[in-house]
């Protein structure tokens, strides 16, 4: 069986991304937040340059906002985003 | 609580009178209301759009309201944050706390507002003579949040 998670972009990452969503299988050993961020800044170009650790992004798991060490399970929502300009 | 996130405008008489309706344990009631201003940077911006994380910005919201009430002595508190364009003179964001005494009103107001700022997830893109850009998070803005975590 295959785990795999929702993966959604929003504002300028959509943008950069070229995309609002995707879904991807989660390969053995991907448990957390932080390692589907080195898995997708594996993929290179703007992907490793806005996931880039240290690069002022935001990250929520099932609409919470996350840390690099929140857990990841088959079937989550994991959202990555710019830092919030609302009001 | 209320939340709301629209494209439509609000009318902020008509928001208050229903909030209140009804209900004269309320002596005070606070609100603000956030508007999109023609300069930004120094540039002229000719309109913006507003975007959002359907369900995550409600939810977050919802969130920060809740820690209003236990902080502050208030009956009821709505928001209504609008998405979509947005030209200069428009009005985007409303807050309306209701309360016993003003002191607990005006306070729960500016911590839903500075909360809203930096944890909801809304972004503006902004449209000005020299292109698209998005708006970048000011410290300001954390600065104003980080305040209340002092507070009791």
């Amino acid at each position: 069986m295959v785990n795999t998670i929702t993966l959604l972009y929003f504002a300028r990452l959509r943008e950069t991304f070229g995309m609002a969503s995707e879904k991807i299988a989660l390969p053995a050993g991907v448990a957390t937040l932080g390692e589907v961020r080195a898995l997708l800044a594996a993929r290179g170009g703007t992907w490793a340059h806005e996931l880039a650790a240290g690069r002022a992004f935001r990250a929520a798991v099932n609409q919470d906002i996350a840390t690099m060490d929140t857990p990841v399970k088959d079937g989550d929502e994991v959202a990555f985003f710019p830092p919030v300009t609302g009001g | 609580m209320t939340v709301r996130v629209q494209v439509e405008d609000f009318d902020v008489s008509r928001e208050i009178a229903q909030l209140r309706k009804g209900n004269p344990r309320i002596g005070a009631i606070a609100s603000f209301i956030g508007v999109v201003r023609d300069m930004n940077e120094g540039d002229r911006v000719a309109e913006m759009t507003l975007e959002h994380y359907p369900g995550m910005t409600e939810k977050s919201v919802e969130e920060i309201i809740t820690q209003a009430h236990g902080r502050w002595d208030v009956m009821d508190v709505l928001v209504i944050h609008r998405i979509g364009i947005l030209k200069p003179l428009d009005q985007i964001v409303l807050v309306v706390v209701t309360s016993t005494h003003r002191g607990d009103a005006f306070a729960a107001c500016e911590f839903v507002m500075d909360y809203l700022k930096t944890r909801a997830p809304f972004w503006k893109k902004e449209q000005t003579g020299g292109g698209a850009r998005w708006v970048d998070a000011r410290a300001a803005d954390d600065a104003a949040a980080q305040r209340w975590q002092s507070k009791a």
